[in-house]
């Protein structure tokens, strides 16, 4: 049986749209410029990053507003059209098909810079969005609960693990909602993309009674507290900042999907070149440094055996992300996510 | 020949340089449009296809189910797209009854006027940037849905954009290049076209102002004709130039010798007062003499000039011998001498110049005159194609040594004892050979005669 545990800030009016705020400010600098970040990143993720950036930059003062991908998406919308207030600079969302949709429809502005040229194809569109980040998607389990030879190497492996033991793991599994999260649908899309393992593992959650839920915080704080024993397309950037020990971490060895965080400058936004200045820290050697010391930038690293070059899946910034923003198509996806568990409801 | 001053003249090398020069700006100016053409309806029929493709692959995968379109859109649409990689898309599907059944909203549907089967294409704009669009259709015939359902899909035109400008510049380049080689080989073969003219400049650059002679006639056929003009400019000028020096130098020697005479007589009376009647007839006789020494060296000079200088006109003969008795310089020369004329009805024409030839009849008859014996004849006749004037007297004519020297330019016989400067009669053979004629001394029953002949010119019947 899927729960939708639905976060009553996400769904509630846009002008509350945003979870959480917090400001940034090199200490006891004359700020001249104030520079709004509307991110669906948790802020302490990104914090060592903003405080090295506004060090680096003294006379910007960054607001940081975390807001939930489709809430964001919905605002920078009605922005473009003309609508709302209160525009943010920059925006950077794990939603990457929204923000290439919002690209799609002119709502973006143009910039570039050694840096931004500078990333490959795969990572940026038009020069208005760019990938600012890797970020692995990972199983993650418990290691008290769940014994070593169940843990699920690849998805084949998790497949076989949901038709074995069904009633060991019912309702011990979490994964996104894929209605209330952007990310999750976006990794259900380009599962249904990339294997057919998609359409079995759906049916597997099915069987143990999986949890969608939202958020990766919440999904990890529950695999390390035991409610859940196994989460199925976490983003590994939330790991370190979150879990301790008890958390072990699967890079699925059949494919491991990456995402890139969207970043993207508004065309209505109030100060263009603040956001660019951000992007191109974010961009520097020591901003991807800071980025990667926090597992925002997970690469295939000698020492990191675990995430290989061969497996690795990064959703490209494409305009093929729009079949994902697609109403028809995400009625069928949506559908069929909900034909196989339906009758649970 | 002046040198002019070929620095500030365009040579005409520069001149012809600068007619290729703008004959190839033109023409490049001509490619440049027509590849910018070339290349947008390139970059047209290179991607409209994609376009075509995808919109055919989205309506591939629409399919009924309960009674409703499903919409199953293909992510290999949007790949297809994304060949043309920053270019923003556009795509939207339309039911029957014009409803938007997914995609974008925003653009208008194209006209539904016309065969809805076929594909249509439209040039539009898209948030303000240039887009094309294209629009397929599929036909549903089921049982609970029937009719036509519309893909739209467009695209904005960067790389359109990009490809025609691309291959509007690789045109220009070999346009350029091109170019370039035409420059370099036309002034390659410009030069050695002008070649022959840069040699001529040359030769008549270095050449002595007062070298007469002939210049090598080489080179192609515009060249041989200038230079066979400036030729045949230089002989005539030399022939004149010749011709004046003979002038001066017979003047000077044939005036000597009268001047000298007419001195030493002039003195002789002065000194000898019982001689000086007759020695005043002397100075009389030569004086006489002298004039008509002149008379004949000017008019010589006048025939020389004029047979060099005037064209060959037809003249009847018959007005000559008739001008020249009309003057009646013979009454004046030998008075009382008896002059008759002979001449026929009809006109003979001949090719000369009426000047020359007046008056070298005028020297002939002056010569029968002074020499022969009366009456004279002045006659013109014709002997098949030649037609002759001529003039005849009754005495025996001069004794054949005399003869035979007749016609020389210098030649003054020892019988005229100066009062007859011998160039009469060179004066007729001048003109003869001038107008292809000759001149003929002959006794004849009744006396001797002179004969300019000249070749008859047939008269043109009307």
């Amino acid at each position: 049986m899927i729960r939708a545990i639905a976060l009553s800030l996400l769904l509630s009016s846009a002008a509350h749209a945003q979870e959480a705020v917090s400001t940034y400010a090199a200490p006891g600098a004359a700020v001249t410029t104030p520079l709004v970040v509307r991110s669906t990143t948790d802020t302490e993720i990104f914090a060592p990053l903003l405080d090295a950036f506004v060090t680096a930059h003294p006379g910007i003062a960054l607001t940081y507003e975390q807001w939930g991908s489709n809430a964001l998406y919905a605002a920078a919308l009605r922005a473009c059209d003309g609508g709302g207030d209160a525009q943010p600079d920059a925006v950077i969302s794990s939603g990457v098909h929204q923000i290439v949709d919002l690209v799609n429809r002119a709502c973006a502005r143009p910039y570039t810079s050694g840096r931004t040229l500078a990333l490959p194809e795969a990572r940026r569109w038009r020069n208005e969005v760019w990938g600012i980040t890797a970020e692995a998607a990972v199983t993650i389990y418990n290691k008290d609960l769940v014994p070593d030879v169940d843990v699920p190497r690849t998805r084949f492996d998790l497949l076989d693990l949901l038709r074995r033991k069904p009633e060991s793991y019912r309702g011990k599994i979490a994964t996104y909602d894929i209605e209330a999260s952007g990310l999750g649908y976006l990794f259900a899309f380009m599962d249904s993309q990339q294997a057919t393992t998609f359409g079995g593992l759906l049916e597997g959650f099915a069987r143990v009674d999986a949890v969608a839920t939202c958020c990766s915080a919440e999904i990890i704080s529950s695999v390390e507290s035991g409610k859940f024993l196994i989460a199925y397309n976490v983003l590994g950037s939330y790991l370190d900042v979150m879990a301790n020990g008890r958390v072990g971490v699967i890079y699925p060895q059949d494919y491991t999907l990456v995402l890139s965080r969207a970043y993207m400058i508004p065309k209505s936004a109030p100060h263009p070149e603040g956001a660019a200045l951000l992007l191109d820290f974010i961009l520097s050697p020591a901003g991807q440094t800071i980025l990667r010391r926090n597992r925002l930038v997970q690469s295939a690293e000698p020492d990191q055996t675990v995430l290989q070059d061969s497996i690795q899946r990064t959703i490209p910034i494409a305009p093929t992300l729009l079949v994902a923003m697609d109403q028809a198509r995400r009625r069928i996806f949506v559908g069929n996510w909900r034909a196989i568990f339906g009758e649970a409801y | 020949m002046p040198s002019g001053s070929p620095h500030h003249r365009w040579t005409l090398v520069s001149r012809v340089m600068v007619g290729v020069l703008s004959l190839l700006a033109l023409g490049g100016v001509v490619v440049a449009l027509a590849s910018f053409a070339y290349g947008r309806s390139a970059a047209r029929q290179a991607f409209d296809p994609l376009l075509v493709g995808a919109a055919q692959d989205i309506a591939e995968s629409i399919s009924i189910s309960d009674g409703a379109p499903v919409i199953d859109l293909p992510v290999s649409a949007f790949g297809l797209l994304s060949l043309a990689p920053d270019d923003r898309i556009f795509y939207a599907i339309h039911g029957p009854d014009g409803a938007l059944l997914t995609g974008y909203d925003g653009q208008d549907l194209p006209e539904r006027s016309g065969n809805p089967a076929q594909t249509r294409y439209r040039d539009g704009a898209m948030q303000g940037d240039a887009a094309r669009f294209v629009t397929v259709s599929r036909l549903f015939s089921e049982r609970a849905y029937s009719g036509r359902v519309f893909v739209t899909v467009g695209q904005t035109m960067q790389a359109r954009r990009a490809m025609a400008l691309d291959l509007t510049r690789r045109a220009l380049l070999l346009t350029a290049l091109g170019g370039i080689a035409l420059i370099v080989s036309a002034f390659v073969v410009i030069r050695s076209a002008m070649r022959p003219l840069a040699v001529l400049t040359r030769d008549l650059m270095h050449r002595d102002p007062y070298d007469l002679t002939p210049m090598q006639a080489g080179g192609p056929a515009e060249v041989t004709i200038m230079v066979g003009a400036m030729n045949r400019f230089m002989g005539r000028l030399d022939r004149q130039v010749g011709a004046m020096k003979n002038l001066i130098s017979d003047t000077a020697h044939q005036l000597r010798t009268p001047v000298a005479a007419i001195r030493a007589q002039a003195e002789l009376a002065l000194e000898d007062e019982a001689q000086r009647p007759q020695r005043l007839d002397r100075l009389v006789l030569r004086t006489r003499s002298l004039g008509t020494l002149l008379d004949q060296m000017l008019s010589r000079a006048l025939v020389i000039h004029r047979i060099d200088n005037a064209a060959p006109t037809p003249i009847d003969l018959r007005d000559i011998a008739l001008t020249v008795l009309d003057s009646r310089d013979h009454e004046l020369l030998a008075p009382g001498k008896d002059v008759q004329l002979q001449i026929g009805e009809d006109a003979v024409m001949a090719l000369a110049d009426e000047i020359s030839l007046t008056e070298a009849v005028r020297n002939m008859l002056g010569n029968a005159l002074r020499h022969g014996t009366a009456p004279v004849v002045v006659g013109v006749s014709v002997d098949g194609d030649i037609a002759a004037i001529w003039v005849q007297d009754t005495g025996p004519g001069p004794p054949d040594a005399v003869r035979a020297a007749l016609g020389q330019r210098f030649e003054r016989t020892a019988a005229s004892k100066g009062n007859s400067a011998g160039l009469g009669l060179s004066i007729v053979a001048a003109v003869a050979r001038a107008f292809d004629g000759q001149m003929i001394m002959a006794n004849v029953p009744g006396g001797f005669r002179v004969s300019l002949t000249l070749p008859l010119k047939q008269q043109d019947t009307p």
